[in-house]
C-alpha cells in the first residue's frame, strides 16, 4: 500500500475482450474489442454501490492510485477518488476504463485490425459518445452491475454521463456532470479543428498510416496538445503560474541570445510529453466525438424533451474561469433539467484554474462533491433504489 | 422551524411544483417534500447554504436572484416562494413581478420594519435596529431594502397584485397577543400569498 492514507494505493489494470459484436452509431460493427479498466473499493452484496467514472479527452482507465511505488504521478482524478475523498473508495466500488478508440490498452486505431492484420489507423470506425456508453454498459454487465449508484464524468466524461441518463435511464440513480456541455460551441469546434489540422499536416502523419511507415507525427500532436492545453487554462491561471518570467535570455540591448518565456518551455514540455504517450489517430477520433456530440439532436433539438427521458437525479458543477466549458453551458443543462422536472442541483465554483479545475484541489468543489456523494453513499447503505 | 415557514405550508398544495427563491439551507423544501410530496427546486447564492441543501438531498441551483428569473418559463411552477429574502434584493418589486409570471401563485415573507421594536430602537437610540432576526450592522448587512407591512400592502395595490392571504406572525408574547390588533406595529414577520 502507498504511504498516502488518502490513496487507493497500488492498482493493477484489468482487461476483457468482448466477443459479442458491437454495432456502432456510424453503422459499422466491431466484431470484438478489448476494454482496459481499473476498479477501486469493493462491490457490496446488494451490488448497489458501484460508480462509473467516464473520462475526459486525454484521460483513461487510470483514475486513482499508482501503478507502482516508483510511479511518479497518480491517476488523473486522484484528488477526488480514494479513501475519505468525495468518491470514497471505502464506500463505493469505483470503475474507470479506457474508452473504445483509446490508446492505453483498449481497442483503438493503434490496435491490430483482425481482418487485415495491420494497425487500424485511419480505418478505425468513427465513434460517438453513445458507442462508449453502450460499451460501458457491456462492462457493467460483465461486472454484474445492473444499476450504477452514480455515473460521473468531467468534460467529455460529463457528456457520457448525460448520455447514460438518456440511453439507459434505469441503470443509474445519479448523474454527476462536471464542467461539461450539451454540445460544443463553434469556438470549441474551431479549436478542435485547428488541433486536428496540426496533426494531419505533420509530414509524418502519412494519411494516418504512420504506424505502417514506422513514423509518428510527434510535432503535430505536440502542437495539437499545446492548443488544447491553452484552452484548458485561463488567462488568469497562466498569468499566476508563469507571468512573463523568462526562462532564458534577456531583453538587454546587444544580447543575441533568444528570449524564452517560462510559459513557452512549459507548453513545449506538455506537448512533447503528450506526443510520446498518446496516439494521434485517437486524438483525432476523440475530438471528433466531442464535436459531434449533441445531446438533444435526436429529440428535436429540444433538451427538455431529451431530459424528460431521464429518471436519475443530477448534480452539475462548473468553474467560473472555465471558458472552454463555461458556467453558462452548465446552466443550460440545469435549466433544461428543471423544465423537464428532473431533480437537479447545480454549483458554480470560484476558480482561476480554467477547465482543468475539475481535476485540481479546490476546497469548495471538494465540499460540494463530497456532500452529494455522501448522500448517495447513505442511500446505498439504506438500500434505496430509484 | 421558523414561524413563517410553518405558517405558509398550509397554502401549498400536495404534489405541487414549488420554486423556493433564496432557499437557504433547504429546510422548507425538505419539509414540503416529506409532508406534501411537493417537488421543486431551491435557488440560492450562498455556498455554505448550497452545501447544506445538497447534504439534505434538496435540489438546489446556484443562481443570483438579482439577475432575474429569465431562465424560467411562464407558469412553470404552481407556487414560487421567497422567505426572508425580499429585503436583500436590488429591485424587489421586479422580482415579485417575475415570481408572478413564473408561478401561478407566490408566497413572500419578510421582516416587518414597522414592528414596534424597530421603531422604538430607531426613535430612542437614533440608530439602525440590530436584533436576533436582523443581526447585522447597517454597513455589512445583506438587507438593503427594508419595508413595512403597510408599505408592501401599498405596493400590491399599485401593481394590482391580488392578495389571497396576508398575515403577520410573531414569536414574542406581546407580538402574538397584539398582532391582530395592529399588524404593522406588532407583527415581526409579514407573510403574503399573492396571485396575478
Amino acid at each position: 500500500m502507498s504511504r498516502d492514507p488518502g490513496s487507493v494505493g497500488i492498482v493493477v489494470p484489468r482487461q476483457h475482450t468482448f466477443r459479442e459484436p458491437l454495432e456502432l452509431a456510424c453503422g459499422r460493427t466491431l466484431s470484438e474489442y478489448t476494454l482496459v479498466y481499473e476498479t477501486y473499493g469493493t462491490l457490496n452484496a446488494a451490488k448497489s454501490n458501484a460508480v462509473l467514472i467516464c473520462h475526459a479527452l486525454s484521460g483513461h482507465h487510470h483514475a486513482a492510485g499508482r501503478h507502482s511505488e516508483e510511479d511518479k504521478r497518480p491517476g488523473w482524478w486522484d484528488n477526488y477518488i480514494g479513501p475519505g475523498k468525495p468518491i470514497d473508495t471505502d464506500r463505493f466500488f469505483v470503475v474507470s476504463l479506457n474508452n473504445l478508440g483509446g490508446c492505453h490498452g483498449s481497442t483503438g486505431p493503434a490496435s491490430i485490425n483482425p481482418e487485415t492484420c495491420r494497425p487500424w489507423g485511419p480505418d478505425f470506425p468513427m465513434l460517438r459518445v453513445r458507442d462508449w456508453v453502450n460499451s460501458q454498459a457491456r462492462l457493467a454487465d460483465l461486472l454484474g452491475i445492473e444499476q450504477w449508484a452514480a455515473v460521473i464524468g468531467g468534460s467529455l466524461g460529463g457528456m457520457q454521463a448525460m448520455r447514460w441518463s438518456l440511453e439507459y435511464p434505469d441503470r443509474l440513480r445519479h448523474c454527476v456532470v462536471i464542467a461539461s456541455a450539451m454540445k460544443l460551441s463553434a469556438q470549441n469546434i474551431a479549436f478542435n479543428e485547428t488541433a486536428r489540422q496540426a496533426i494531419t499536416s505533420d509530414p509524418d502523419f502519412c494519411h494516418g498510416r504512420y504506424l505502417d511507415e514506422d513514423k509518428l507525427p510527434r510535432r503535430g500532436l505536440a502542437v495539437a496538445r499545446m492548443i488544447g492545453h491553452i484552452t484548458y487554462l485561463s488567462d488568469d491561471g497562466l498569468g499566476k503560474k508563469f507571468g512573463r518570467e523568462l526562462r532564458s535570455g534577456t531583453f538587454e540591448r546587444g544580447v543575441e541570445e533568444e528570449v524564452e518565456f517560462q510559459v513557452q518551455s512549459y507548453l513545449r514540455y506538455q506537448g512533447d510529453s503528450f506526443s510520446g504517450s498518446f496516439d494521434p489517430n485517437t486524438y483525432i477520433l476523440m475530438t471528433r466525438a466531442l464535436d459531434y456530440f449533441d445531446l438533444a439532436r435526436e429529440y428535436g433539438d429540444d433538451p427538455v424533451a431529451a431530459f424528460s427521458h431521464a429518471r436519475c437525479r443530477f448534480m452539475l458543477i462548473s468553474f467560473t474561469s472555465d471558458w472552454r466549458f463555461a458556467p453558462e453551458r452548465s446552466r443550460e443543462i440545469a435549466d433544461a433539467l428543471m423544465h423537464a422536472n428532473v431533480p437537479v442541483s447545480y454549483a458554480e465554483i470560484e476558480s482561476s484554474m480554467g477547465h482543468d479545475a475539475f481535476l485540481l484541489p479546490n476546497s469548495r468543489y471538494q465540499r460540494v462533491f463530497d456532500a452529494y456523494m455522501q448522500r448517495i453513499a447513505a442511500e446505498c447503505d439504506e438500500g434505496v433504489g430509484q | 422551524m421558523r414561524v413563517d415557514l410553518d405558517a405558509i405550508q398550509d397554502w401549498i398544495r400536495p404534489e405541487s411544483r414549488v420554486l423556493d427563491l433564496g432557499c437557504g439551507d433547504g429546510l422548507l423544501l425538505e419539509q414540503l417534500a416529506r409532508n406534501k410530496q411537493v417537488s421543486g427546486y431551491g435557488l440560492e447564492i450562498d455556498p455554505e447554504e448550497i452545501e447544506r441543501c445538497i447534504a439534505r438531498g434538496v435540489n438546489v441551483v446556484e443562481q443570483n436572484l438579482d439577475a432575474g428569473l429569465g431562465n424560467f418559463a411562464d407558469n412553470s411552477f404552481d407556487t414560487v416562494v421567497m422567505t426572508q429574502a425580499l429585503q436583500t434584493l436590488r429591485q424587489p418589486h421586479l422580482v415579485v413581478q417575475e415570481m408572478l409570471r413564473v408561478g401561478r401563485e407566490c408566497i413572500i415573507t419578510f421582516p416587518n420594519f414597522g414592528q414596534w421594536r424597530a421603531r422604538w430602537h430607531l426613535a430612542i437610540s437614533g440608530r439602525m435596529p440590530v436584533s436576533d432576526l436582523l443581526p447585522f450592522e447597517w454597513y455589512d448587512t445583506p438587507n438593503i431594502h427594508f419595508c413595512t407591512f403597510r408599505d408592501f400592502d401599498l405596493l400590491c395595490r399599485e401593481r394590482r397584485w391580488t392578495i389571497l392571504h396576508r398575515q403577520v406572525v410573531s414569536e414574542t408574547r406581546i407580538g402574538v397577543a397584539l398582532k391582530d390588533f395592529s399588524p404593522n406595529l406588532f407583527g415581526e414577520t409579514a407573510i403574503y400569498h399573492l396571485t396575478r
